[in-house]
This record gives C-alpha cells, sequence and structure tokens, in this order.
C-alpha cells in the first residue's frame, strides 16, 4: 500500500489549489490566497522519496501558474527549491517536533511566494508588490506553520491506518532459551 | 555532496523550466488552459452546488415575500424600459449629430452574463475566472463588468473559462476621465490589495482641480474599454514627482470582494 500515500498527497494538493481560487472569507482575513501547498511540500520532503517530491512540486508548481496569471512555470523553482533543499538536509533538521514543523512551515509560507515574486520581478513582470505585501506574508507564513503540524499529524494517522505496520517483538525472549549440552 | 538522483532531479526540473519559459507566449497560453483544465471537473461540481444552494433558497423563501419581490422588480422594470426608450431617442439623437460631423458612429455594446468560478491562486496577481469562453463567444479583451463599474477585461480565452484580470492588476491598465474636470489619466497597479477596493490613478499632468467624491469613467482611449463606464470616485489626491503630476486613490465602484456575476461586453 506503498502507492497510497503519494497519491493521496497529490488529491489534497489538488484540492488545496481548488480552494486556494475560493474561500473569501478567509481570502479577506489574510489578505492573500490561503496558500497551503508550501506546508504539503514540507511534509513530502520529509517522508517520501526525491522522485516524489520532485513531481509533487512539478504538479503543483504548474497547476497553481495555469489557475494565476503568472507565466507558465514561474510558480515552479521556489516550490521545487523548498523541496530539494528540505530533502537533501532533512539529517540536519528536526521533524518530530511540533515547534519544527510550525518554523519549518513559517519558513516555506514566507519563502516560496517571496522567491516567486523574486522570478516573476527578474522576468520583467509587475507582481502587485508594497507594504501591503508584508502583511501578506506573515499571515501566509502563519497560515503554513499552523497548517504543517496538522498535516504531519493527518497524514501520518492516514498511513498508519491504511499502511502495512512493523510487527512488534514476539512472544520469543533469549532468556527463556533452552540450550542443550554442556556450558 | 549531492548523489545521482538528486542531480537527476535537478536536471529535471532545470530542463522542464527552461522548456516551458522558452515557449512562445501564444502556446504557453494554450498549455496554461490545458494543464488548467484538471481542475474543470471541480469548478463544475461547484457551480453545481452553488445554484442546487440557490435553488433550495427559493423554495424556502415564503410566497408572500416572492409577490411583494415580484411586485418591486415589475416596478423597477417599468422605470428601466423609460430610461432606456430616453436612452435610445438620445443615442439616436447622438448618431444623428456625429453624421452631421463626419464621425462614426459609436458601437453597440451587447452584454452577456458570466459566473466567477475562482480567483487567483497567486498572491502576486489579481484574476478571476469566469464560466464564459470561446463556446460563449468571448475574446481577448473583452470589458467586464458590474451594474456598479467596471471590474477589468478578458486576458486568457478558453473554451469553457476565461480569465479575468481585474482592474487594478498590472495586466490590466485603464485609460479613465475625472468627469467632474475633464483630467485624463491612467488606472495601473493597486494601491493596497486590490481586495480593499482601492486602486490608483496617475494624470497626465498636475490638476490640483481633481477632488475627493469626484467621480471617474473609463476615457475610451486605448480601445479595450468604452468611454463613459463607471470605475469608482477620489478619495484623495497628492502632487507627484515634483508636482509635474497629480496621483489620485480610487475607491472602485464594483465591490471585487463580493463579485458573483459579471457582464462580459461584446461589440
Amino acid at each position: 500500500m506503498t502507492w497510497l500515500s503519494p497519491i493521496l498527497l497529490l488529491l489534497v494538493t489538488w484540492l488545496a489549489i481548488f480552494l486556494q481560487t475560493g474561500l473569501m472569507p478567509l481570502r479577506e482575513l489574510l489578505g492573500a490566497p490561503p496558500n497551503l501547498v508550501p506546508a504539503l511540500i514540507v511534509y513530502a520532503a520529509f517522508t517520501h522519496g526525491l522522485a516524489m517530491v520532485t513531481a509533487l512540486t512539478l504538479t503543483a508548481g504548474l497547476w497553481i501558474d495555469a489557475l494565476s496569471g503568472s507565466r507558465l512555470g514561474t510558480g515552479v523553482a521556489p516550490l521545487f527549491g523548498l523541496g530539494f533543499l528540505l530533502h537533501t538536509r532533512q539529517h540536519l533538521l528536526l521533524r518530530e517536533q511540533r515547534y519544527a514543523q510550525f518554523w519549518l512551515g513559517f519558513a516555506g509560507g514566507v519563502g516560496v511566494p517571496l522567491a516567486h515574486a523574486g522570478i516573476l520581478e527578474l522576468g520583467a513582470a509587475e507582481p502587485a508588490l508594497g507594504w501591503f505585501t508584508v502583511r501578506q506574508m506573515l499571515s501566509l507564513g502563519l497560515l503554513n506553520g499552523l497548517a504543517c503540524p496538522a498535516v504531519f499529524l493527518l497524514f501520518d494517522r492516514l498511513r498508519g491506518v491504511f499502511e502495512y505496520q512493523p510487527s512488534g517483538p514476539g512472544p520469543y525472549t533469549s532468556n527463556r532459551e533452552m540450550k542443550r549440552g554442556r556450558h | 555532496m549531492f548523489k545521482r538522483p538528486h542531480y537527476i532531479a535537478l536536471g529535471t526540473c532545470a530542463l522542464l523550466l527552461l522548456a516551458l519559459l522558452n515557449l512562445p507566449a501564444p502556446t504557453s497560453a494554450r498549455l496554461k488552459l490545458a494543464v488548467g483544465g484538471v481542475f474543470l471537473p471541480l469548478f463544475g461540481l461547484s457551480s453545481t452546488a452553488h445554484s442546487f444552494v440557490d435553488e433550495a433558497s427559493y423554495q424556502l423563501l415564503p410566497r408572500q415575500t416572492l409577490i411583494r419581490e415580484v411586485r418591486r422588480l415589475e416596478a423597477e422594470n417599468d422605470q428601466l424600459r423609460l430610461q432606456s426608450a430616453q436612452g435610445t431617442d438620445a443615442i439616436a439623437e447622438n448618431n444623428r449629430i456625429r453624421s452631421q460631423l463626419g464621425l462614426l458612429p459609436r458601437g453597440t455594446w451587447k452584454p452577456r452574463p458570466a459566473r466567477i468560478v475562482g480567483r487567483d491562486p497567486s498572491t502576486w496577481w489579481r484574476t478571476l475566472l469566469i464560466d464564459h469562453g470561446t463556446r460563449d463567444g468571448a475574446r481577448l479583451n473583452q470589458p467586464v463588468i458590474t451594474a456598479e463599474g467596471l471590474v477589468g477585461r478578458i486576458a486568457v480565452v478558453g473554451h469553457s473559462h476565461s480569465q479575468v484580470a481585474l482592474i487594478g492588476d498590472t495586466a490590466c491598465g485603464v485609460a479613465v476621465l475625472v468627469v467632474e474636470t475633464r483630467d485624463q489619466g491612467i488606472v495601473k497597479g493597486p494601491q493596497s490589495t486590490v481586495e480593499s477596493g482601492i486602486v490608483e490613478l496617475s494624470t497626465f499632468q498636475h490638476s490640483p482641480q481633481i477632488l475627493a467624491g469626484h467621480t471617474v469613467v473609463t476615457s475610451g482611449d486605448g480601445g479595450i474599454f468604452p468611454k463613459g463606464l463607471p470605475v469608482g470616485r477620489i478619495i484623495d489626491t497628492r502632487a507627484a514627482n515634483a508636482g509635474l503630476f497629480t496621483t489620485a486613490r480610487i475607491r472602485l465602484g464594483a465591490n471585487l470582494n463580493r463579485l458573483e456575476e459579471v457582464w462580459v461586453l461584446e461589440q
């Protein structure tokens, strides 16, 4: 059942991007679209292989670009950068603790849109930047920071339900072993 | 250091990005629509659910309320018919005078209804998705309005859906006119998040006579928007570039947060 988790992750990303195009009350509250994709990429980078991280970041970036005013492909690099960086440095990062997950989500929530804006500026596009961007980044950071532990919790539970669990220690113990011959 | 799979992943991503960013603009737009097609089932589902909730809410309304509403709408319809008759007369007179002066008659615009199905998922753009595509007669750059004012223009056209660049987005500059002073300028770029409904007007010269409360309409220059579409009202003004120009903040007439249906103008 190892295929279930990647499919579920792709499905949730698809739904998250669709919800990003709506949810007006949350959009008004944040001052920006409720982008939860960075939190999902953080989870994928820590729990899945590099192939899955690459596939997820490429797909999510293309999906977001397809529905937005950005040129197709500009949204891929920031997501891939986040996924690749976390995946290759996962042995150096805390991932079990909730506060570590919060700060990783926060960093992703702020870093990904800012990197995207930087790429757009390099491509001579004029993204809507101003003082209001500070509020938008803080809101997105907080949203992803709060969402990241929830994503870990939810997906770990689902994996626990649907995937084979390692069997625990059996009834055999070494001090009960009967040994024959001279000792 | 990196291992072989890391290089493969980096190479795949770099190649894909190079290919996508070097595509010609029309191919990129077509590809964008094809990729966005993945979400069409969800947009369809959302529209159906919306219609179902609307229908259910109509079923719950008491009969007396409906009768009262019908009567109010009948009265409003009579008033609008009268105004329309007067307007038709004025248009005919205007066209007669224009032909006497040797000017081309103004084109007529047919409004087509469209429903908002989604908004831009990115933080950096102000766009909408509407359920009005080439199959419904949509074309690039058609103006999109509501009864309260200008909303934007069609920026990308698909078969069943189109993307609308909202007024205030960098892809939707609008040439405007201040009705009271006849000063002209351009609206572009949001003063804050466009959801707050405030955009910035830059005039072509210093115009101290523009005051708060003045009405702003489209000037018709640029060839995309017809002249006279309401845009909004001036909130405040300030001198820019050492007094060479005037910059004014405009509160938009159309509430871009609460849009559900819009009108696409076809010529």
